[in-house]
């Protein structure tokens, strides 16, 4: 193990024991959330080859490099795995996990073995998925539009059904443990409007878990019911209707986008106010848009469907209503903003992904704004805009959290630093290598060319190149945190309780924690983010000079 | 209608455009000015409740607009004008079969005079699909099961990408085709060039005869079923005491599920066609119940005629 060099000094979570059998059956939190990171980086990994071979594939307009049945499935592969095994578990099973019963001065969640079958259920939905793709895939579209994934596709869609629906049970279940968590084991002082936001917006996340995700569990069964035993539900011929399949799904999918920023939005309120040494501007505006979010995320769900076939009138009311959850986000940004605002501010690479972040977020957010009025969606929905906007959200936003997330906390779960100008370099390099390959969709899609196309006509090639190097790019910037983390487990420069000088409650235990989080169950006398009584670290921690203390 | 989608659209560049401009260079400004300096401590900042509620409800109100604009739009592009020429599209696995009143077929391939309004009455034989044509800046989901419309009016003469913009399966790519948008008289000369046996309605109205449909939808008030004469776009009394307007899904379903719908003084004894008539004899049949109900006058004047008022 690469912390064996710490065991002369002090017992933390990483080593009271070893063995196979001390990570498989343990139900500290913080192990599992470790588990957790090595399942769903494996699973990025994966999902993001496929992206890579979709972006190849488009170098080109002929369709050259794969079948067109196997682009099919590699764009409905690299979207299952990428939405249901990475970044829906991302941030909640992960850095949640790891950090919600510290943040609140609790010793574990509030079910620990829940918490481990809630991994197991993952882990077994992974092999049934991973052996989905292994025996010849499925290519139904992630969204499994019906009566296409009941009645026309030959491939795997009920063993991926399978797969997703066992993978929901994993996501209701962290969802239960936090919210249980969150009301019943916070320690002595510890009110709801001393919480720091990271743990707003994970209630708010786990809320939509609970709430949601047992309908997209219904809805995959009813596909599977409708392949397997011939059930008329959704298709047409067999008396169904196509429809209803897609308010079902989106019920839960439109809601499931904000179970994957929500949790980004929570770590970007962490980090801000952490380098900027101020308290958050209008904490509780930021507290109370994430349960504003939570709340109108699931009355939004059919602008996904403003030219499925649904009536005038209904379009009418779902375009209104999804500007409504626009004012939230855009109250956050504003908030992060202000934060800044006569800070005393310090670039380290969380920063540089915290800064980075709103700046996608927001030109997602902002070009939400086009989908969601209703003409200009007749255009652009099922087009490269489409695909623009949701990779805006969902990796430029979900993902650029979880990484800016990953290095803030990594010294606290690891103990260790990370080499500061490689992370700083690898932040810019994914920014770039982001914009580069996302923002050329937009015009794409604004000059017609339409998703899901493994060929496409010649004038749209420059912008497709253009992608696809930036693809490249991004590919690079995602490889080395990766890397250089694994190095840090053994050269890193050893990390103190606090290297950020930062205000959570997290922050108050050694790194890495002890099992128990906490020598003693600390009692809260100050408000969240009270950076005015806590001096700035004097010397920035570097942490590339390697130490062997 | 292109050119308001582009209004709206560029008006939302601009906005968002604003919008990144501003909240970029408040945080490079902020980033640069109050960076991390020796002596140099933030400054404690609770909030401010004005500022939230004037960055609350000033984006809602844009907003607001906003919707108000799309809204209009779409509205438009919903509600196609009345008398405009109709055409009938069946889609499927991976082809467009397209069916002028006339009685012309195309495949993949659509051609349209130049200035006229042109409604498209869509179905689908297998899965779902969606007809997307960019430059005009439509696109409505094919169904199966149903009729979906779409309408468009070309007011330049050109070729023009139709896209199927829903997956469906392996060629999903490959499901495109053109819109060739003609001047008058290269049209007429492509109507004389094609071949065509009869018009929509007219072969419908074979088929009607080939099912035995008269024997019981007569002409009169005797038969056992419903006269169908005039009765298209019209309101229809069910047994069950609703109202429902006769429009293109109402004859459908009447023909495949007859017994969904039964109309007031009439039982249900109908036998159900489904599986007996394919998409295009379900389509001529409807136009050919359609010809039955006179067209409002002056509503249609013929093609090649004074285009009507401009829509674009």
């Amino acid at each position: 193990m690469a912390t064996a060099a710490l065991t002369a000094e002090r017992e933390h979570y990483l080593n009271t024991d070893y063995g196979i059998r001390s990570w498989l059956l343990t139900t500290d939190h913080k192990r599992i959330a470790l588990l957790y990171l090595v399942t769903i980086t494996l699973f990025f990994f994966i999902g993001g080859f496929f992206a890579l071979l979709i972006r190849l594939e488009l170098l080109t307009p002929a369709g050259d490099l794969v079948q067109a049945d196997t682009y099919n499935k590699l764009f409905t592969m690299h979207g299952q795995v990428m939405i249901f095994f990475f970044l829906i578990p991302s941030i909640p099973a992960v850095l949640g996990n790891f950090l919600v019963p510290m943040m609140v001065g609790a010793k574990d969640l509030a079910f620990p073995r829940i918490n481990l079958l809630s991994w197991y259920l993952l882990v077994i939905a992974g092999i049934i998925m991973l052996h989905c793709i292994i025996t010849g895939g499925v290519d139904s579209g992630w969204t499994f539009y019906t009566p296409f994934s009941t009645a026309f596709s030959n491939t795997k869609v009920i063993e991926a059904g399978i797969a997703i629906f066992i993978a929901g049970f994993s996501s209701i279940l962290t969802g239960l443990n936090f919210v249980v968590t969150i009301h019943r084991m916070r320690a002595p002082g510890m009110t709801w409007s001393r919480l720091p936001l990271f743990i707003w917006a994970h209630y708010a996340t786990s809320i939509i878990q609970l709430l949601g995700t047992p309908v997209l569990a219904v809805t995959l069964l009813l596909v599977v019911f409708e392949r397997a035993f011939n059930l008329g539900i959704f298709d047409p011929t067999r008396g169904g209707d196509p429809l209803l399949f897609q308010h079902l799904f989106w019920f839960y999918s439109h809601p499931a986008v904000y179970i994957m920023i929500l949790p980004s939005m929570g770590v970007v309120a962490e980090i801000i106010p952490c380098f900027s040494r101020k308290r958050i501007f209008g904490y509780s505006a930021v507290a109370m848009s994430s349960i504003a979010i939570a709340v109108f995320g699931f009355l939004v769900w059919a602008h996904h469907m403003f030219v499925a076939g649904i009536s005038l009138y209904s379009a009418m009311i779902f375009s209104i209503l999804s500007y409504l959850v626009a004012v939230p986000s855009a109250i956050k940004v504003f908030n992060w903003t202000a934060t800044m605002y006569k800070g005393s501010i310090r670039f380290n690479t969380p920063m540089l992904y915290a800064m980075g972040f709103i700046g996608l977020f927001t030109m997602g957010g902002l070009t939400g704004l086009f989908l969601a009025a209703l003409g200009i969606d007749v255009h652009v929905t099922d087009t490269y805009f489409v695909v623009a906007h949701f990779h805006y959200i969902m990796v430029g936003g979900a993902v650029m959290g979880y990484l800016g997330g990953m290095h803030f906390w990594w010294p606290k779960i690891s103990g260790r630093m990370y080499p500061e100008w490689l992370g700083r370099f690898a932040a810019l390099t994914v920014f770039l290598g982001f914009n580069l390959t996302f923002f050329p969709q937009f015009i794409l899609g604004y000059l017609g060319m339409p998703r899901r196309y493994w060929q496409y006509p010649p004038e749209f090639q420059v912008l497709n190149v253009m992608s696809t190097a930036g693809s490249t790019i991004l590919a690079v910037g995602y490889v080395l945190p990766m890397v250089y983390f694994l190095w840090s487990m053994r050269y890193g420069k050893i990390a103190d309780a606090n290297p950020w000088g930062a205000a959570g409650l997290e922050w108050k235990t050694a790194s890495p924690p002890p099992t128990s989080n906490f020598e003693e169950i600390p009692e809260v006398t100050w408000e969240a983010y009270n950076y005015h009584e806590i001096p700035a670290p004097e010397e920035v921690p570097v942490g590339l000079q390697p130490t062997r203390n | 209608m292109a050119g308001n989608v582009d209004a709206l659209y560029i008006f939302l560049v601009l906005l968002a455009g604003f919008m990144c401009v501003a909240i970029f260079t408040m945080i490079v400004v902020f980033a640069m000015r109050y960076r991390q300096r020796r002596g140099q401590q933030a400054e404690p900042i609770e909030g401010s409740v004005a500022l939230e509620v004037t960055w609350s409800v000033a984006p809602l109100a844009i907003f607001m607009v906003i919707f108000l604009w799309g809204a209009i739009i779409y509205f438009q592009e919903r509600t196609p004008p009345r008398g405009a020429d109709e055409v009938y599209v069946v889609a499927k696995q991976w082809m467009w079969k397209l069916e002028h009143e006339q009685g012309q077929r195309e495949i993949n391939e659509l051609h349209i005079p130049v200035g006229r309004d042109v409604k498209l009455i869509m179905t689908s034989q297998d899965v779902i699909h969606s007809f997307y044509v960019p430059a005009f800046r439509i696109k409505q989901d094919v169904l199966p099961g149903r009729y979906t419309t779409a309408w468009f009016h070309a007011t330049k003469p050109g070729v023009y990408h139709l896209f199927c913009a829903e997956y469906c399966g392996t060629a999903h790519s490959g499901m495109i085709g053109q819109i060739v948008i003609l001047e008058p008289a290269q049209y007429q000369a492509w109507l004389s060039g094609g071949l065509t046996s009869g018009s929509l309605a007219a072969n419908g109205e074979t088929i009607f005869q080939q099912l035995g449909c008269p024997t019981c939808h007569r002409f009169d008030t005797q038969g056992r079923g419903p006269n169908l004469t005039g009765i298209f776009g019209k309101p229809v009394q069910l047994e069950d005491g609703r109202t429902v307007i006769a429009d293109e899904n109402y004859i459908r379903e009447s023909i495949l599920s007859p017994a969904a719908k039964i109309v007031s003084g009439f039982k249900p004894i109908m036998p159900t066609f489904q599986g007996l008539v394919s998409e295009e004899q379900l389509t001529a049949l409807v136009a050919y119940v359609k010809s039955l109900s006179p067209a409002p006058s002056g509503a249609k004047p013929a093609p090649g005629t004074k285009p009507q008022e401009s829509k674009e």
